[in-house]
């Protein structure tokens, strides 16, 4: 007996790791903006919608062009859903947040909400208010344990969000550790008066970040279309507000916290959904976050915000 | 050592002051808080301004770093009029400063800080970034050694790879001069660059400058509270007093001046 629901233990780390991954991948883009601006971006999510649908459409249409090597699927999919989605993010951030640098914190936030509740209808007008969907590209996994009883099953879409996910973070991990532009933007982070000072471009560091955020809500919306093979306007509201728990949770303006964070919060909601009830994954969620913002409101691996002089 | 030919000023003889401040005066509201100052530092030289707190002295420091717009008066570097010029356009011309309160790159490495300020002489274009052109791999070696370089000249290479925010008060002080002296400037702007350090920092930190102005051509403003410091190193000093210049001359004469010693000591 506790052999069994010991594999249903491991069954809900791997649910909950391929859940966080897709947390991980969105909440970068909340705290890199953070780290930067100092804004909270609202529209974020919707940013991570659209990815998806171009994802989805993307992987429809070269069905119809009988591609089936599920690695062409996967390169040209990402590829197209990061170029288009980038350049929704540099847009948004050209035209709803720069004109508004230097007015109060409310104001660019305001404007945020606002370029959420436009995008969601802009989709809403163009693809119609219902889920699209479409035929999994990958079927099929492996299965673990007894062959009559609890036998974990881990899906070799499942497999490949880990594997996409962890070479996404790596990559963003090198370019911001080690790449002159990745200089830049830490040292924007830090002291966006001084950088400005020695010359850099900050204008252009945030549109950056901005740029890198999309891309990555992109490779998430695109695992997400792949893996539940369904989407819909709405989509990106509650997966941004869980994005963003997740970056609060880790601690925002840091990037190993928004990784970190999405993990613990997709382990919390598959424990949630497996021990308690599937409705019960929301509330355990926000109560993390609630918890975490009266216990540590740094986060967990975020710095207390130092008072500038 | 040649600057880029954009850096060449219009105007140019070896009788003209580096810097010209004429009639220069700011005014916040109902307090004048700088009144009609005017000043030349010359090529190669260390020019302080001193006076008790509160003069001005920093006021002036922000108009000539284009922090503030001067209500009146005009700043000339090399002949050409930089006081309606944004603070990044004035440091690329060869005009930088350090800040009273230290302002580095506290969570990025020693060596980092020196390479962030070569950003603008670095290709940050992002496509020979991800490919590492040789070029790219050049320039970036190049950054490196001038980094290097200046931080055996601070004494700071053995901490390269240190964050930042990690160093002693006076190393952090001299990082942050390096970090102005990798970009080669005209004008090293240095707001009391002595605040906070010990007799031997102090004594290191004064052996550091003349260093700079003897062997890497660049002239030094500076404003200080430590004497002892001002008067050794100093070819030509103002002394403010509620943001009027009382006295301008060498160090000799300042310490002489019975309108400065009154300033300082108040009357007999």
């Amino acid at each position: 007996m506790s052999g069994f629901s010991f594999l249903e233990f491991i069954q809900q780390i791997i649910n909950g790791l391929t859940l966080g991954s897709i947390y991980a991948l969105i909440a970068i883009g909340y705290t890199m903006v953070y780290g930067i601006i100092g804004m909270i971006n609202f529209a974020h999510g919707e940013i991570y919608m659209i990815g998806a649908y171009v994802g989805l459409m993307v992987i429809t249409g070269l069905g119809l062009f009988g591609v089936h090597s599920i690695t062409a699927i996967l390169l040209v999919t990402l590829a197209i859903s990061i170029l288009v989605t980038g350049s929704y993010g540099w847009t948004v951030e050209r035209l709803a947040y720069r004109p508004l640098r230097g007015s109060p914190r409310l104001v660019p936030l305001i404007s945020a909400i606002g370029v959420s509740i436009f995008l969601q209808n802009y989709v809403q007008i163009g693809q119609g208010a219902r889920d699209v969907s479409m035929q999994p590209v990958l079927t099929g996994g492996w299965r673990f344990g007894p062959a009559d009883g609890f036998q974990v099953y881990v899906s070799y879409m499942q497999v490949l969000i880990a594997v996409i996910t962890v070479a996404f973070m790596g990559g963003l991990t090198l370019f911001i550790g080690r790449s002159r532009m990745g200089r830049a933007c830490r040292a924007c982070s830090e002291d966006r008066g001084m950088a400005n000072l020695l010359g850099i471009d900050t204008d252009r560091v945030i549109a950056l970040t901005f740029v890198l955020g999309a891309a990555l809500a992109a490779v998430a919306g695109v695992l997400v279309s792949m893996y539940y093979g369904l989407v819909n306007p709405f989509i990106g509201f509650i997966a941004g507000l869980k994005a963003f728990t997740a970056a609060v949770l880790g601690g925002i303006g840091s990037i190993p916290g928004a990784m970190l964070g999405g993990i613990v919060l997709g382990l919390a909601e598959s424990f949630a959904s497996a021990y308690l009830q599937t409705e019960y994954k929301d509330v355990v969620a926000f109560s993390l976050l609630i918890l975490v913002l009266l216990v540590r409101p740094t986060g967990l691996l975020g710095r207390p915000d130092v008072e500038k002089v | 050592m040649s600057l880029s030919p954009a850096l060449t000023p219009a105007v140019q003889s070896a009788d003209q002051p580096l810097l010209a401040v004429r009639n220069l005066s700011m005014r916040f509201g109902g307090l004048l808080a700088v009144d009609n100052v005017a000043f030349d530092v010359r090529r190669g030289q260390i020019f302080a301004i001193i006076g008790p707190n509160g003069a001005g002295k920093t006021t002036v420091f922000n108009c000539v770093g284009g922090f503030y717009q001067p209500t009146t008066g005009s700043v000339m570097l090399d002949g050409q009029a930089i006081n309606h010029l944004a603070s990044h356009r004035i440091a690329r011309l060869g005009l930088v400063r350090t800040f009273q309160n230290v302002r580095l790159f506290k969570t990025m490495t020693v060596v980092e800080n020196l390479l962030i300020s070569q950003h603008t002489q670095l290709e940050t274009r992002l496509l020979p970034g991800l490919f590492k052109t040789p070029q790219y791999r050049r320039a970036e070696a190049e950054a490196l050694e001038r980094a290097a370089f200046w931080l055996e000249k601070v004494g700071l290479l053995a901490v390269a790879n240190r964050e930042a925010g990690n160093l002693a008060y006076g190393q952090q002080r001299r990082l942050e001069i390096a970090r102005c002296m990798i970009t080669r400037p005209k004008l090293l702007m240095l707001d009391e660059p002595a605040a906070g350090l010990n007799p031997q920092e102090t004594r290191d930190l004064d052996r550091l400058i003349n260093e700079l102005r003897a062997h890497h051509d660049v002239a030094v403003l500076l404003i200080e509270h430590d004497m002892s410091l001002v008067m050794g190193i100093s070819d030509d000093i103002l002394v403010m007093e509620y943001g009027r210049p009382i006295a301008t001359g060498a160090p000799a004469e300042i310490r002489s001046n019975p309108k400065v010693i009154k300033a300082y000591l108040g009357e007999e």
